[in-house]
């Protein structure tokens, strides 16, 4: 008989366990206050620190930047995503400068490796919290950096 | 009081008086097709739009909540998407059974339409043997889900077919079985009988506990019969990358889905109708004033608030269970449902006998 006492067991537990797992789920389904969602578009989660969403360059509020168009990043960059087109400004002195005449970055072949932060001598760029990098025409993924009519801050070299 | 039969009566006699016997009768099968697709439509969009929000509120989530006040026009939204998708076929399949399958499973669940008793005195087609045609026309939906399979030419479709065959056939005994259980008690198979005998009091509650028993062995068997988790082998995503559906894309693919929901929903009526009385309001017994009371609600109300209740203990056990394997399907089905229901009936064919019930 010890074979019925353990079926009836083994139906016992079934049903039990089961009921278990509906009693907690049940519980959610009618308690739906404590919500894990986080709404996107109205909540936006704050990134940490060390995210790396794009690369910036970071200008005050003069519109002066710290870039001396040394190519430093563009040679520690493993996939060629930052270009640097360099012009000569003269100098009142008649002396040739030679400074950034556009800092060109293609966010669609960046991986994000930091590694060109880590090349800057002077912190002109770096990475920011921005995640949200889609748009209609990939076109629009290429970014000159340095804003219009930027000029080197006084006294980096 | 609002009653859908005395309008649909005055609707049949205003119709008489205009047109000849057999016009009338033409028209009338004419609205009643209309009235069947715009019902399955509107389930399709309600029944999704709950399975997505019973899951999202038991999943701790929000579900959709963009379109339209709390998301209701998201299924609609969806719907429009599918109709407007490119139906494409692979080039192996088997072109007209490809093309065939989702319309038997539909017009399979059309047909379990016409003898569920909507209200009181509602029903499409009244035939004395209601709950063996449901029973019977239920089971041709496996031809669509194996046609589809076949005719995809593809292993998983195959796989998913085969499972839903063995799953279908096997669950279809239990099934029966607790049906049984409430037609031994009945004396009959009209639906409307069955219903008129729970006037004093659902079946589930006179029926002592053999009813409870096989009601729940009807909802586990029902469950499986519709391919639902924790029985939803045959679509399987994790294994089969959706069983025997993979090939179909557009609204090809929309009319399994549609299907799976209305299948439910017709499983739920019936479960409703032989175990909590259809369209019967709460009655306990002798109680004139508390019958009486009850008999304000309308009858469609009872009707449609008994099956989404079933229909919500249905979506409640697809989000709690984890789906089940073969073997384990299997042994579910001939190790302990069946050698239940069996003794069941046979205990409740003594209540029966003995008139024990209420």
């Amino acid at each position: 008989m010890s074979f019925i006492s353990n079926y009836i067991k083994e139906v016992y537990g079934a049903v039990s366990s089961l009921l278990i797992g509906m009693k907690r789920t049940g519980y959610y389904l009618t308690h739906n206050k404590e919500v894990i969602t986080e709404e996107y578009p109205e909540f936006r989660a704050k990134m940490a620190d060390r995210f790396r969403g794009e690369v910036v360059m970071t200008h005050d509020a003069q519109n002066e930047h710290a870039c001396t168009g040394c190519s430093a990043c563009e040679l520690a960059c493993p996939n060629g995503t930052i270009k640097i087109l360099n012009k000569f400004d003269i100098t009142p002195e008649g002396k040739k400068k030679k400074a950034i005449d556009s800092f060109v970055y293609h966010l669609e072949l960046c991986t994000m490796c930091n590694l060109c932060i880590v090349a800057c001598p002077t912190d002109a760029i770096k990475m920011s919290q921005n995640f949200e990098h889609s748009v209609y025409d990939r076109r629009l993924l290429t970014k000159q950096l340095n804003l219009p009519g930027s000029k080197l801050r006084e006294g980096v070299e | 009081m609002f009653s859908i039969e005395k309008i649909l009566n005055s609707f049949h006699e205003w119709l008489s008086s205009m047109l000849n016997q057999n016009m009338v009768m033409l028209l009338e099968m004419a609205l009643i097709a209309f009235f069947a697709i715009t019902l399955f439509a509107t389930l399709g969009l309600v029944l999704v739009y709950l399975e997505r929000k019973v899951s999202a509120f038991i999943q701790i989530r929000k579900g959709p909540n963009r379109v339209g006040p709390f998301g209701i026009f998201q299924t609609t939204a969806d719907t429009l998407k599918l109709i407007v998708k490119e139906s494409f076929m692979p080039d192996s399949v088997d072109k007209f059974l490809y093309q065939l399958a989702p319309f038997i499973v539909m017009i399979t669940a059309m047909l379990l339409l016409a003898p569920l008793p909507f209200a009181r005195g509602v029903q499409i087609w009244n035939i004395n043997i209601g709950v063996f045609y449901v029973t019977a026309v239920s089971s041709l939906s496996v031809i669509g889900i194996l046609m589809a399979g076949w005719a995809s030419n593809n292993k998983y479709s195959l796989l998913g077919a085969m499972r839903s065959g063995a799953q279908i056939v096997s669950y279809e005994l239990s099934a029966g079985m607790a049906i049984l259980s409430i037609i031994v008690l009945t004396g009959s198979l009209n639906l409307q009988d069955i219903i008129a005998s729970q006037e004093n009091g659902w079946w589930i509650f006179k029926g002592h506990i053999p009813a409870i028993v096989a009601f729940v062995i009807y909802i586990i068997a029902v469950t499986a019969e519709t391919n639902r988790a924790p029985f939803d082998l045959a679509e399987a995503e994790s294994e089969l990358t959706g069983g025997f559906h993979t090939e179909y894309a557009g609204m090809r693919f929309a009319l399994f889905f549609l299907a799976e929901y209305i299948n439910i929903f017709i499983v739920c009526a019936i479960g409703a109708t032989l175990f909590f009385g259809g369209w019967m309001p709460f009655h306990i017994g002798n109680w004139e004033a508390f019958n009486h009371v009850m008999d304000f609600i309308p009858s469609s109300i009872w009707f449609f608030g008994k099956t989404f209740f079933l229909i919500i203990l249905i979506m409640w056990f697809r989000w709690t269970f984890p789906r089940l394997r073969v073997d384990q399907l299997l042994n579910l089905e001939w190790k302990y449902l069946l050698p239940i229901s069996m003794l069941n009936l046979l205990v409740m064919t003594l209540i029966a006998i003995k008139g024990w019930h209420f």
